[in-house]
Parts: structure tokens; C-alpha cells; sequence
């Protein structure tokens, strides 16, 4: 059974003082459901996530006290992809005709405070210093550079390509352009990754509304359809976050099996995706997801961002909203903001950042600790 | 006299002695070694597993440097005036497993993957009752010359 997207809302990411987390998410509840022609009460079920800003079904209190069905997830980096998937699941099952799936967050400033225990570790993970989420990007793409000849001008590319973008995206958080020589010269924060080309913790909310694709009719809107959405963990043998050891034989992340089984879901191959958000917590993992995600080879990257095929207007466009890097992530609405990019920019409504050619096929990719990926793949 | 030396966690490395090792667990059924040592095999699901020592030295299998102060639990000196930036790398121990651990060396001018590196025990911090806490480490092998 088909499922379409109708509605979409979005509170602006950043910092807003004096505005909580959960008053960013019910913002973007309200914007979504206006946006579908749709009151509070049509809203049968519902899925919610938030890390740092308290349980999401708390909502309710602001939304009406409905009685609908309102689960929580929790499930790190991917948790708004999961919503997503739990969603459109609930409404592919027949129990549902309607779904709201919605993401928000209000994190500290600095590096994300991590809790040892939280992740099946030792207090001596954290103790010695290895608890960082930076440390770990910036070991991949070391390994990656090394093995795979990317250079220090790619990781560039990628920072400038994102606030580049950002400047035309009324919601990012960081929307000055910043030049190769500014992003060059920023400080080293984890070798050989720099300030600029690491993403923040920051806030943020986005809610979408889904119903049953023979309902778009009645209800009246433009769908965007939702063609396949996959959630995978990690294998034995893939090099992620927190993880004290790793097998020396190395196995695909699950970036790479929850790209295949969506791409499998859907019909379609990476050749058919017109535009992609593509996790960028830094520089590196853009490079990186874009060959996990089978759009390019290992290595290949380093030629493309040279002659822009992932730019607005190129081949294939990557992080047109300015990705993690200019939108900081709010982890519990960062996935679901790559989805409303690519709702936006298939419905031709992207403004200045606008795709052109009228781009058919959205890719959306979000990966996180300890080694979780999801994919989503809509078409209009 | 010297203060008292304990180990950050008594299920890392053997403490005290005068050559540590790292303690890891190996699968007696598919023979697949971790660390630090687990009660249950991550490869083959099995719980037929034993401790096992691992060896002290290996290669650099990536790396990087830390160069600002961790947020809690970090036990080092942690404030900008005390804190100094340090290594973090994986150090494959050829037939066992890639270890993630702190490096003595933090000048990325002398960290190259594919180096040579042995395990070394470090003091970390002071506790409440004036211990030395220790960490496993790994350093470069000191070149011997005439070798590449």
C-alpha cells in the first residue's frame, strides 16, 4: 500500500532561547497538520521522539488531550527515522489511515555529555577519555583518507558546499558562507578534522503527516509518497562509535544494508535519486555516506565535490538545506529534517535552494551511535 | 614514598605487574577475541568464552588527537589551564583484535598509520585518597635503527 507525506511543519533550528523543546515540537505539530488541511483530533496515532528535551507524547498536554495513540522512540541518531518508519508501518498495516510522525530537541552546549553506562560501557570508557563521538568520526575518516586518497580539499569542499546552501534556508541555524580559507584555517578539534567541519548539538522540531495514498484524493493534497524507509544496527565486524575493539575483519556499516534494503523496497537504484540528505555530523561523513550509500566508489568522492556534482544544479545534489553542518543536530528532529528537505524539494517549493528539473526521487540517510542507519526514500 | 597505583578499572589490564597485559576474552567456538573481556561472543552469539591475555604490540590502525577537554566522566585534568591534548588511535594486535586506546603521542607530526606501537600503563589522575590511578596506553616503538 502506498503512503504519502501531506503534511509538513518545521520549528527553525538553532538556539531559541526560552523556547522549550517540547513548545518546538508542538510549533512544528501545528505547522505540519496545517499544512495537511488537518486538525489535532484527525490524528489517530502518532509517533514521537526526543533525546535531551523530555518524552515526546507529553505533547499532547498542548495538542488536546485526544486520546490517540502516541508512542515514544528513543533510538539515537536514528530515532526520527524510526518514527518515521513505525508511521508509515502503522498505517501500511490497515490500522491506521493517518500518522503523524514528530521530532524534536534541546541539547547542552558543547560536545554531547555521554554516559558510559548508557552505551554497555565501563565508567573507564569515559574515565580515559575515549567517550567522544568526535574522537570517532575523525578515526574513520582518517582511515578512510589514508586508504581511499582523499584529501584535506575535500573535507573543505563539503564545510563550505553547507553553509553555502544554508545561507538560502530560512531554518538553518548557521546561514553566513564561510570560505575554503576560513573553514581552512579554523582550529583543529579531532585530527584531521576542523571547527567548521563539525556539526553542534543544537534545537530543532519537525512533524510530518502521513496518511494511506488512496486517501490523498479526498483529503485534497499533494503527495509526496514515501517509496521505502529502512532502519538497520550494526554487524559484527563494522567500525562505529563507542566501541572499545573492533574485529580486524571489517564488515559493511549498516549504512550500507539499510541503503540496499530501501533501494531493494523501493524499486529503484542510486542512479534514480535526483536529490539526497546524507548524515553529515562532519566533513568526513558526507564523504563517506555518499559511497556507503552506493553513490559513488571509495575514493571517487574527491573528484566529484572538485567539479560539483553534489551541488545545487549538479548530478546529484547532497545536503541542499545545509545539512547537520549549518542545521547543528537536534538529535531527535535532525532525521525527519532530511525528510522535510526532500518533501519540500519535490514538491518544486525549495525557493532559492530549489533542485532544478523538477527532481522526483528524495533520498534521505541519518546514521548514529552506537552504529544505527536509516534510510528513506520518497518520490512524487 | 611513593603513592599507591591502581588500575582505573581491575578488568583491563593485570595489575599490578611488571609486564601488563591487556585483559580481552576469546570464543572457544569461533575464536573471535574482544576487548575489554566479555561474557559472551559478539560474532557467534556463543557464552562459551575465556579470558585471555593479549599481546602487547601491534600497529597504529588509524588515529587522532583530542585537543579539547572532555565533559564527564573524563578523569584527566579537564579545566584549560591543566588539560593536554592526547592521542586517541586503534592498534590492530595482529591475530586478536584493533584496540582503542589512548597514545602517549599527541604531535600529529608523529603518528602515522601502520606505525609500531606497545602497551604501556600511564598515570591518569589522583583519587580522593591521593592514589595514582592508572590507564593502559600505547606508545610508538622506539626505532632500532637500520629497520624501516
Amino acid at each position: 500500500m502506498d503512503v504519502a507525506i501531506i503534511g509538513i511543519g518545521i520549528h527553525p533550528f538553532g538556539r531559541t532561547e526560552g523556547v522549550s523543546g517540547l513548545e518546538q515540537g508542538v510549533h512544528a505539530a501545528r505547522g505540519a497538520l496545517a499544512d495537511a488541511g488537518l486538525q489535532w483530533r484527525d490524528i489517530p496515532c502518532a509517533f514521537g521522539g526526543s533525546t535531551s528535551a523530555g518524552n515526546a507524547d507529553t505533547m499532547v498536554n498542548r495538542l488536546g488531550l485526544t486520546g490517540l495513540s502516541f508512542i515514544n522512540v528513543a533510538n539515537g541518531c536514528a530515532t526520527g527515522g524510526s518514527a518515521l518508519a513505525a508511521a508509515v508501518a502503522a498505517i501500511r498495516s490497515g490500522e491506521h489511515d493517518i500518522a503523524m510522525a514528530v521530532g524534536f530537541d534541546k541539547h547542552p552546549r558543547g560536545a554531547f555529555e555521554v554516559n558510559p553506562a548508557d552505551w554497555g560501557l565501563g565508567q573507564w570508557y569515559g574515565e580515559v577519555g575515549l567517550a567522544l563521538t568526535t574522537q570517532f568520526f575523525a578515526m574513520k575518516i582518517q582511515k578512510y583518507m589514508h586508504d581511499h586518497g582523499i584529501t584535506e580539499d575535500a573535507l573543505i569542499r563539503v564545510a563550505e558546499k553547507a553553509f553555502r546552501n544554508a545561507e538560502h534556508n530560512p531554518h538553518a541555524w548557521r546561514r553566513r558562507p564561510v570560505s575554503c580559507e576560513e573553514i581552512a584555517s579554523s582550529p583543529m578539534v579531532s585530527h584531521p578534522l576542523r571547527k567548521f567541519m563539525f556539526c553542534s548539538p543544537s534545537e530543532g522540531a519537525v512533524a510530518l503527516v502521513l496518511c494511506r495514498g488512496d486517501l490523498v484524493r479526498r483529503l485534497g493534497r499533494t503527495p509526496i509518497y514515501v517509496k521505502a524507509v529502512s532502519m538497520r544496527t550494526r554487524h559484527f565486524g563494522s567500525f562505529e562509535v563507542f566501541s572499545p575493539c573492533q574485529a580486524l575483519e571489517q564488515a559493511p556499516s549498516p549504512s550500507v544494508t539499510a541503503a540496499r534494503a530501501a533501494f531493494e523496497a523501493a524499486g529503484l537504484g542510486p542512479g534514480d535519486i535526483d536529490v539526497a540528505q546524507l548524515q553529515d555530523t562532519e566533513s568526513g561523513a558526507e564523504i563517506m555516506h555518499m559511497a556507503e550509500n552506493g553513490f559513488c566508489a571509495d575514493g571517487e568522492q574527491e573528484r566529484m565535490l572538485r567539479e560539483g556534482e553534489t551541488e545545487i544544479g549538479g548530478r546529484l545534489p547532497v545536503n541542499t538545506d545545509g545539512g547537520c553542518l549549518a542545521n547543528g543536530e537536534p538529535i531527535g528532529a535532525s532525521g525527519l529534517r532530511q525528510v522535510y528537505e526532500n518533501v519540500l524539494q519535490l514538491r518544486g517549493a525549495a525557493g532559492p535552494r530549489q533542485v532544478p528539473g523538477r527532481p522526483r526521487v528524495g533520498y534521505s540517510h541519518v546514521y548514529g551511535a552506537p552504529g544505527v542507519s536509516a534510510v528513506a526514500i520518497l518520490q512524487r | 614514598m611513593s603513592a599507591e597505583r591502581v588500575p582505573v578499572d581491575p578488568a583491563l589490564f593485570t595489575w599490578p605487574d611488571e609486564a601488563p597485559r591487556l585483559l580481552g576474552s576469546e570464543c572457544r567456538d569461533c575464536g573471535t577475541v574482544v576487548f575489554p573481556a566479555q561474557t559472551s561472543c559478539p560474532a557467534c552469539c556463543s557464552d562459551t568464552v575465556v579470558q585471555r591475555r593479549l599481546g602487547v604490540r601491534g600497529r597504529l590502525w588509524t588515529w587522532t588527537v583530542q585537543s579539547f577537554p572532555p565533559k564527564p566522566p573524563y578523569a584527566g585534568p579537564a579545566t584549560p589551564e591543566t588539560f593536554r591534548p592526547y592521542g586517541v588511535g586503534y592498534v590492530e594486535l595482529p591475530g586478536e583484535t584493533r584496540v582503542e586506546t589512548p597514545l602517549t603521542v599527541a604531535d600529529p607530526g608523529q603518528l602515522e598509520i601502520g606505525m609500531e606501537m606497545e602497551l604501556t600503563i600511564v598515570p591518569l589522575t589522583t583519587d580522593a585518597e591521593g592514589r595514582e590511578v592508572m590507564t593502559f596506553a600505547f606508545r610508538p616503538v622506539a626505532p632500532t635503527g637500520g629497520e624501516d
